[in-house]
């Protein structure tokens, strides 16, 4: 009789515990995969598929499943590696591709035939213009992802390097210049 | 009066070396041989320029329209010609360049036509608007457009006003002379001020090592009948940072992330309020400033300045020492080596130091942090520079924050006390500019996401809609021909088709109409161009000379030879 009753307390341990998780489970449902979202914040966002994939966004879901490496991002740069790096507790990798400075894209208006193809190719929407009239290039808004370059029928897109300017001059690292002493000179 | 002052932590006292400089009246700097007047001379948007070169322009004159509402106007400090409009290097720590207006004096001084103001006729928003035109900015070092700080928080009432005229670092002298002899000016400045925030209480905050310009303001006070407090405040470094005035004078402290409206006060600094009345009751902008030139020069001293003047210049009319090797922008404490000796003037450059060996011998090298904590005691923010300096300088950032790096005002106490001589300063304004940069990085990079993930779903709704476009038009066509079928079955076939096979037989039947129309379509543009081809008229066939028809004639026999073997191509085509 005693054995039964013991079951019978487990099985309803077991039950009212089930019932609970199953409750627990559904409540609090995440949605989506939340270090898709991390790993996705961590990249730059350039949607310029130099890492193969179409978007910063599947590369992050690559990632996350563990399919990829984390050093396929140049726009990224060493940084981000490491950043990823932290995040996944993975290695850190020397990029696949050299890093490149940061650059945008110019549309030389003089040549635009207004053709829109680079609009279509723009993945973040920084190009304005219309049929046969005069695109160009929202600068604040490039990445510099270089989609628009190839499918340009006339070749009026040029990258350029962004310079150093007083908005974005940045104070740098002090360096303790080492220097040798002055030698001592026999009278 | 007597009144309850109160202390911030820390600070230090530096040699003030003033003296030097305060023996003689302002002086009027003479005309220079060209101005460069920079366009962005103010926090905010940079003013785009109105003048190209070549223009002729009178003292005076706007040469940059303010750009949004934090940005103020830039104006010709003198009368001449515009030589260009190029880049210049900048007195800013980078040395690089911006856009410059550079300008030929003519020789003449020749002001435009300037109309006093009554400002008490005025509302607040002209006021503030005129200001703007006027291209008044704080004229403490921070350049911040004045007419942004005189709008009351509307929550908030506004308790004090503080002007500060302490001048803590060394060397400057500018505002103690501005006080001294044009005390007046500069207290109708502050009334403009008053009526426009219309704070409870006046304080204007004086270092009590200048008692010639305490006692010169508490003439003017009480000559224009105000009810302003002289307030003397000890000599201590830096007391005339905003936030450690309001401080001393008020109790009350002022955090990285508020404004000091929101905490009932404001402060500007003497100079802007003189400027601010030139502006109202002469109508004058601000085209010149105090500079006090002093350092490593025969005849230190205060001189009225143009905006713009070549700084070397300016360092010749104080006969500096052959072995001045540089000119430091600002005080000791807090100033920087400019890039070059010709950058010119601003309206933030209150003071030129002849840089030396022997005045600023070269840092000795910097030794290992000992966690002293000297600078912890001297900081006047109460921050803790050691841990600061340990996380900027592993690119720690996100603790440099939790340490309030950007409650930070780069006074440099904490440098000048360390006995291991660490540049702490350098480091906090590195960890500053590079969390900066990250968060500019941030937004852009949120913006973009944003706008893929936009124009991604804005792909597939249009190719959802063209599909669902598609599918109706091709519903109805095939609607069109089984009608169409129905009919024709019914008018034709004696037999009676059964509805059912009508049915059956629409799919296939509209696939072939479909087909039909398509080649019905072809062949009408065929026909239109063909009979375009035809209705085009042979033209300027009269009045031909001999050679002409001849040529003409020549034309046609080859395409007699041509033209039959054209039609053939189709016909092959076609079968």
């Amino acid at each position: 009789m005693e054995i039964v009753l013991a079951i019978a307390i487990m099985a309803l341990g077991a039950v009212v515990l089930g019932a609970a998780l199953g409750f627990a489970s559904i409540k609090f449902k995440v949605e989506g995969d939340p270090l898709v979202e991390k790993i996705n914040s961590i990249l730059p966002q350039t949607q310029c598929g130099q890492c193969g994939f179409p978007g910063c966004k599947p590369y992050s879901e690559a990632i996350a499943k563990g399919e990829v490496d984390i050093n396929l991002c140049p726009p990224g740069g060493l940084e981000g590696v490491q950043r990823l790096a932290d995040l996944l507790g993975r290695e850190v990798k020397p990029l696949e591709q050299e890093e490149r400075p940061k650059q945008i894209a110019i549309i030389d208006e003089n040549t635009c035939i207004g053709c829109t193809l680079c609009i279509q190719a723009c993945p973040v929407d920084a190009i304005v213009g219309a049929a046969k009239q005069m695109h160009t290039i929202i600068t604040p808004l490039c990445t510099g992802c270089e989609l628009c370059l190839p499918p340009c029928p006339v070749e009026c897109i040029r990258m350029e390097a962004i310079t150093e300017n007083l908005d974005n001059w940045k104070w740098k690292f002090p360096v303790v210049e080492i220097k040798a002493a002055p030698m001592q000179k026999a009278a | 009066m007597l009144m309850n002052l109160f202390k911030f932590k820390g600070g230090v006292k530096p040699p003030t070396n003033k003296t030097q400089s305060l023996g003689l009246p302002i002086a009027q700097a003479p005309l220079p041989t060209r101005l460069v007047v920079p366009l962005h001379q103010s926090i905010g948007g940079m003013p785009r320029p109105v003048v190209k070169a070549g223009d002729k322009v009178l003292k005076g004159q706007l040469i940059g329209q303010a750009d949004g509402w934090i940005s103020a106007a830039v104006h010709a400090p003198t009368s001449g010609t515009v030589l260009e409009v190029a880049l210049h290097v900048q007195p800013h720590p980078s040395g690089l360049d911006a856009l410059c207006v550079v300008i030929e004096p003519d020789g003449r001084d020749q002001w435009i036509e300037r109309t006093a103001l009554d400002y008490q006729a005025m509302t607040p928003e002209q006021v503030r608007e005129h200001l703007q035109q006027s291209g008044v900015v704080g004229l403490g070092g921070a350049v911040f457009p004045t007419h942004g700080k005189l709008t009351a928080s509307k929550t908030v009432p506004m308790e004090e006003m503080v002007i500060n005229g302490a001048e803590c670092e060394p060397f400057i002298t500018c505002d103690d002379l501005l006080m001294r002899e044009r005390a007046e000016e500069v207290v109708r400045g502050i009334g403009i001020f008053r009526d426009l925030l219309q704070p409870k209480k006046v304080l204007i905050g004086i270092e009590d090592n200048k008692p010639e310009a305490a006692a010169a303001m508490r003439a003017a006070v009480s000559a224009l009948n105000e009810k302003f407090d002289v307030v003397q405040v000890p000599t201590l470094y830096p007391a005339g940072g905003a936030k450690q005035l309001i401080r001393v004078l008020t109790g009350k402290e002022v955090p990285a992330s508020k404004r000091s409206t929101d905490l009932g006060v404001q402060c500007f600094n003497v100079a802007t309020a003189y400027t601010a009345w030139r502006a109202i009751a002469h109508g004058e902008p601000v085209v010149s400033r105090l500079v006090t030139v002093s350092g490593n020069v025969d005849a230190p001293r205060n001189y009225e300045v143009l905006i713009g003047t070549p700084m070397d210049e300016l360092l010749k009319l104080a006969n500096p020492h052959p072995d001045t090797d540089g000119i430091v922008m600002g005080g000791p404490m807090m100033g920087f080596l400019m890039p070059n000796n010709q950058v010119p003037v601003v309206k933030a450059t209150n003071c030129l130091i002849a840089h030396s060996p022997r005045i600023f011998p070269p840092a000795p090298p910097e030794m290992p942090c000992i966690r002293c904590g000297s600078c912890a005691q001297a900081c006047p923010h109460e921050l803790q520079p050691f841990e600061m300096y340990w996380f900027s300088r592993a690119k720690n950032f996100g603790k440099t924050q939790e340490y309030h790096i950007f409650d930070c005002i780069e006074c440099g106490c904490c440098s000048f006390v360390c006995p291991s001589r660490i540049p702490l300063v350098q480091y906090f304004r590195f960890a500053k500019s590079e969390i900066w940069a990250r968060e500019r990085e941030k937004n852009a990079a949120d913006g973009a996401k944003e706008r893929f993930e936009f124009k991604q779903l804005r792909d597939e709704r249009e190719k959802a809609e063209k599909a669902e476009k598609l599918a109706k038009a091709a519903a109805a066509q095939a609607a069109k021909k089984a009608a169409e079928a129905a009919a024709a079955t019914e008018a034709t076939s004696t037999e009676t088709a059964s509805t059912s096979a009508v049915v059956e037989a629409t799919p296939t039947v509209a696939v072939d109409a479909e087909k039909e129309a398509k080649k019905a379509t072809i062949l009408a543009a065929m026909e239109r161009a063909k009979a375009q081809r035809e209705a085009a008229q042979i033209k300027n066939t009269e009045n031909l000379n001999a050679q002409q028809q001849r040529d003409i004639a020549e034309i046609e026999a080859r395409r007699e030879v041509i033209q039959p073997a054209a039609p053939t191509a189709v016909d092959e085509n076609k079968a």
